[in-house]
């Protein structure tokens, strides 16, 4: 027994009058209230927690928070399973079910750990140099398997997410002392203030002390307003002082009810000033086997023993850098622990006299090696020039020294610098927008603290410069006079926490298992920025991002590269500071509000009567409408064939609706429009081309005039919303002197569309104004109707080729329309049609779809509309680009009809014309094709080189290694002369 | 994210807005030769500093504007109206 439970008053956060049951690995292992999973686990002496993610090493608890390196464990049952998760982050909850990660088939036994053994074969880079031939894909399969830490559950996540903005004047990151002293001085200044701390409890990282001053800044904050959120963590700064912190309401591995619960909230804080009170890291140190469970942070087991009421060992060495190893001594002492040594690698003369108070310190020392693989057994200490001694002990604690946490400062674009005596990057001067304090600027006295945080909240509230960080001693110009050397509190320590020349293995990374020798040969092969030696060992990557690594990394890099450590520099430190889930990004844009579908005014009325819904776009549309046993295809061929013979009920009112009002709306229309709009009468329509300034087809449609000032304009279902942002960019950015007001209508009005050669024997029967009829109201116009009182647009249009009449109508009064009229279907013989037989009907007639038979490089010559433009002569969106030198080139793609040679094999949309199989240089390829029911063959679109000189030539048509034979026809496939939608 | 100024609705986030790109182009005639009409259609500054550039309030108003944009700091220096002239910056 080395870790234990100490009797109280130790163990401020936890309730022992409370046991908590939980499970790890299968084992019925008890705790307290208040216990985090590290804690508890301590606490039952569990030593090996984990097996190292790249040599399988045993791994135990190595810190106390976020920056935990190998604590990983897999947490929670069923779908709510989360992988990977900080044992040091959980807290424990009757049942909670928690496995060791990286292991097979047990953490004590595990097979895989036989690559330890083979470790000198796995350096830096290994996988790079060695999975290279013939293909790294050959290998990456068995790789990625192998690779990885935990599982996750395999299922979706039954839980909620959800997005609050929030806005404030100066928002504080950090609940410790610094935080609070800033959000009172900047409440006291009358500037809305926010708090976010990370942790359940404010105080920071010496909250367990329950220390009164913090205790009463806290309530005087909460007097003052002060906005304070626990349990948020700030992940993020971004542009514009836009913080992004996660709160998390049920903690990973919680039992929830089922249907799920509310378990993050993402708050996007957008502040006029920000001040990040972070704190800092303990710097781990570096020695041979310092990976060994047992090993930890000299910070964490103290926080473990007066937090927890945790001893995570009984007999203790301290590795030491820093003045806060005899501190951390001291308070283990008064916990009853028994404390051997501070083993402090600084000479004697860098050793403040007054720090060792009893404790024993071997000064100019070294540990040089360790005993024990799944826990510690003791441990060599090596005074540099002296004799080895041999300490038994079953803890070794680091105190490297710190990294203030300048994570937030140093996204928001602050410079850092290095503070040579105390061995840490601290911030150069303020980052935009934002300043730091306390132990993250620099300041780990906590006086010096304090005043300084309250000088800053209150300078920032006012819309001041903030002052400078009592930091960097006399030699700086900054404070020099007001502040004497040392005010900053950090101690002195040195850059390197190791002894070079020691062999053994000394990780530098213990997440990704990178050891010194590792960035040596880094620096070798001239991988010697920090940017390349993180990509190329691995350091600083994982769930802890390098937070106790990163400093020893780069110093170890400057000693092999002869640097100082400023010049060897961090990496860059992006969003986030920890992991966040992806639920938590995608809130709630999942399911059906992912991507919310647009719904028909009449989808009831549709569902009712057999619809096979599809996604079109955003639109569920009916495809069809089969009967009991048809195919989708099969009811599409019935449905074409009605619509041609008798008539057909259609609702097409996904059709993009425009309304143009103003006195420039004709010349308006002209300028964008292939067609001229302006000579149209009042009543009359025209079929229009929208191009882009390149000359590109973007949209077609059907323009008709309701006034002298008022156009009705038909756009494709997908382009209306694009058509109309393009019109607004025109009106306001280039012609806006034009008076032209444009109203998009697409949802307000329905679209009932009745084709065939009896549509109007069907309308006039179901009541419609005899002067719709097709005598007096010719194909391609409009009149302005009402039936019963309801306004109709009724447009003499047809995209079947048929008599067509598109009834518009308010959309509120399409199921009622559709009722009434489908009344009178069986008279007809008719039959509702669907998206799909209108495709069917329109590539009969040779009717484009914009995006399926044009793309990109379309223009409107290669559709057949060359005359057209050659009749305007005035300028139009995309005009100039049609006089260019490719514009005019014979050997453009053109549309052209296909019919199959055998007059039976379908021409697969996509499959490529050729002469010869691929590979060769394709002429054009298919892009509409569907069996005419009319014709009772295979008919298809396509863009061909050259197409509109080929008609009646023989072409290959190749898909997947067959080829089929095609002749070019010139559409349309039916009534060429275009007689039936007269009637 | 960024946080714009519409004039017409005052400060919202950038996922309000849809950036058109440059600003003060000129739209040659149909006369223009092949050179100049490609330019006006290919060829955009690509500024380290100050981009003159025009938005549009696709979830608000709905109208466009002008901003005088850091393309390194992101610092808005100056939001004015789709017809004024470029400002005179520092």
């Amino acid at each position: 027994m080395s870790a234990q439970r100490l009797k109280a008053p130790a163990g401020a956060w936890i309730d022992r009058s409370r046991r908590v049951t939980f499970t790890f690995n299968g084992v019925r292992l008890t705790g307290f209230q208040g216990d985090t999973l590290a804690a508890a686990l301590l606490a039952n002496d569990v030593r090996l927690v984990g097996r190292s993610f790249k040599l399988h090493r045993p791994r135990g608890i190595y810190s106390c928070g976020i920056e935990e390196p190998t604590g990983l464990v897999d947490v929670g049952r069923g779908a709510r399973r989360t992988a990977n998760v900080r044992a040091t982050l959980i807290p424990i909850h009757e049942n909670l079910v928690a496995q060791s990660v990286n292991c097979w088939p047990s953490v004590g036994w595990d097979l895989a750990a036989l690559i330890g053994g083979f470790a000198a074969l796995l350096p830096a880079g290994f996988y790079y140099k060695t999975f290279k031939w013939p293909s790294w894909h050959l290998f990456e399969p068995t790789i990625r398997r192998m690779a990885g830490l935990g599982r996750g559950s395999g299922q979706s996540d039954p839980d909620r997410y959800e997005e609050v903005a929030a806005e404030t004047d100066v928002l504080i990151v950090g609940g410790g002392v610094a935080g609070l002293s800033a959000a009172v001085a900047a409440a006291q200044a009358g500037a809305k203030t926010t708090l976010l701390a990370s942790g359940a409890i404010p105080g920071g990282a010496l909250g367990w002390r329950g220390d009164v001053e913090a205790t009463e800044l806290l309530e005087k904050a909460r007097r003052l307003g002060v906005r304070l959120h626990s349990r948020t963590m700030a992940f993020g700064i971004y542009d514009h002082n836009l913080v992004c912190a996660c709160e998390t309401i049920m903690p990973d591995g919680s039992d929830a009810a089922s249907g799920g619960v509310l378990r993050e909230r993402l708050w996007k804080i957008r502040a006029r000033a920000v001040i990040a009170a972070t704190g800092a890291f303990e710097r781990p140190m570096v020695f041979p086997d310092n990976d060994r469970p047992g090993v930890m942070l000299a910070g964490a087991a103290e926080k473990y023993a007066h937090a927890f009421g945790v001893a995570c060992g009984q007999r203790v060495v301290i590795a030491a850098n820093s003045d806060s190893a005899y501190a951390v001594a001291k308070s283990l002492r008064d916990v009853g622990v028994n404390v051997l040594a501070v083993v402090d690698r600084r000479p004697p003369a860098m050793i403040r006299a007054d720090s060792c108070d009893g404790v024993r310190a071997i000064a100019g020392a070294a540990i040089g090696s360790v005993s024990g693989t799944r826990a510690v057994r003791g441990c060599t200490v090596i005074p540099l020039g002296g004799k080895p001694e041999r300490l038994q002990c079953d803890l070794i604690l680091s105190a490297g020294g710190h990294a203030p946490t300048v994570h937030l400062h140093s996204q928001a674009g602050g410079k850092l610098r290095w503070l040579d005596e105390s061995a840490m990057f601290v911030p150069d001067g303020p980052a935009p927008g934002m300043a730091s304090v306390g132990a993250c600027a620099g300041v780990f006295s906590r006086g010096a603290a304090a005043d300084h945080a309250a000088e800053v909240g209150n300078a920032l509230a006012r819309g001041l410069a903030p002052p400078p960080a009592p930091i960097g001693g006399a030699s700086d110009e900054r404070v020099r006079g007001t502040m004497g050397r040392g005010v900053s509190g950090a101690g002195r320590s040195l850059p390197g926490t190791h002894v070079p020349g020691t062999p053994g293995k000394q990780f530098v990374d213990l997440q990704n298992d990178v050891t010194l020798d590792d960035v040596a040969l880094a620096a070798r092969e001239n991988y010697r920025s920090v940017e390349h030696l993180k990509r190329y060992t691995t350091t600083g990557m994982g769930t802890d991002q390098g937070k106790t690594s990163n400093i020893n990394a780069l110093v170890a890099m400057g000693e092999c590269t002869e640097r100082e450590p400023a010049q060897v520099g961090t990496t860059r430190f992006r969003p986030p500071f920890s992991p966040v889930t992806l639920g938590l990004i995608a809130g709630r844009r999942v399911g059906a509000l992912y991507r919310p579908r647009k719904h028909l005014p009449a989808h009831a009325w549709h569902e009712a009567h057999g619809a096979w819904f599809e996604d079109f776009g955003d639109w569920r549309r009916p495809a069809a409408y089969p009967l009991a046993g048809e195919s989708l295809e099969a009811a599409a061929q019935r449905e074409t064939a009605i619509v041609r013979k008798t008539a057909g009920l259609f609702d097409g009112s996904p059709l993009g609706k425009l309304e143009v009002f103003g006195p420039d709306a004709a010349r308006f229309l002209d300028l964008m429009y292939v067609g001229t709009m302006s000579t149209l009468a009042v009543g009359q329509a025209r079929y229009g081309l929208l191009l882009n300034e390149n000359g590109t087809v973007m949209d077609d449609g059907i323009v008709a005039r309701l006034g002298e000032q008022h156009y009705w304009l038909n756009t494709s279902s997908a382009g209306v919303d694009r058509t109309a942002a393009s019109f607004e960019e025109w009106l306001q950015c280039e012609y806006v002197d034009f008076k032209v007001a444009v109203t998009p209508v697409t949802s307000r009005w329905a679209n009932v569309t009745v084709a065939g050669p009896r549509a109007w024997d069907w309308l006039a029967a179901a009541g419609f104004d005899p002067a719709l009829a097709p005598d007096s109201m010719k194909h391609m116009t409009l009149r302005e109707s009402a039936l019963d009182g309801v306004p109709l647009r009724v447009l003499r249009a047809s995209f079947s080729g048929e008599l067509g009449y598109e009834v518009n109508l308010p959309a509120d009064h399409a199921s009622a329309l559709l009722e009434r009229l489908w009344a009178y279907a069986d008279r007809y013989g008719a039959a509702l049609y669907g998206v799909e037989a209108l495709q069917v009907m329109r590539v009969e007639k040779g009717y484009i779809h914009i995006g399926t038979d044009t793309d990109g490089t379309t223009l409107p010559g290669d559709i057949g509309f060359a005359r057209a433009m050659d009749r305007k002569a005035a300028e139009f969106v995309g005009r100039r680009s049609l006089l260019r030198p490719a514009a005019t080139d014979p050997d453009r793609l053109q549309l052209v009809g296909l019919t199959p040679a055998d007059g039976k094999t379908l021409l697969p949309v996509g499959a490529q014309i050729a002469a010869s199989p691929p590979p060769a240089l394709t002429e054009g390829h298919v892009t509409s094709s569907y069996l005419s029911p009319e014709l009772g063959r295979p008919v298809a679109l396509a863009m061909l080189t050259r197409g509109s000189q080929r008609t009646g030539e023989r072409v290959r048509v190749h898909h997947l290694g067959t080829t089929i034979e095609a002749d070019v026809v010139k559409p349309p496939f039916i009534d060429p002369a275009g007689k039936r939608v007269h009637g | 994210m960024m946080q714009l100024n519409c004039p017409w609705c005052g400060p919202r986030d950038e996922n309000e807005f849809a950036c058109g790109g440059s600003s003060h182009i000129a739209r040659p005639g149909l006369a223009a030769s092949d050179q100049v009409w490609g330019e006006y259609l290919f060829f955009r500054d690509n500024p380290k500093g100050v981009h003159r550039e025009r938005w549009r309030h696709v979830q608000g108003c709905g109208q466009w504007f002008n901003v005088a944009r850091h393309t390194v700091t992101h610092e808005v220096l100056s939001v004015y109206a789709v017809t004024d002239a470029p400002p005179k910056l520092g």
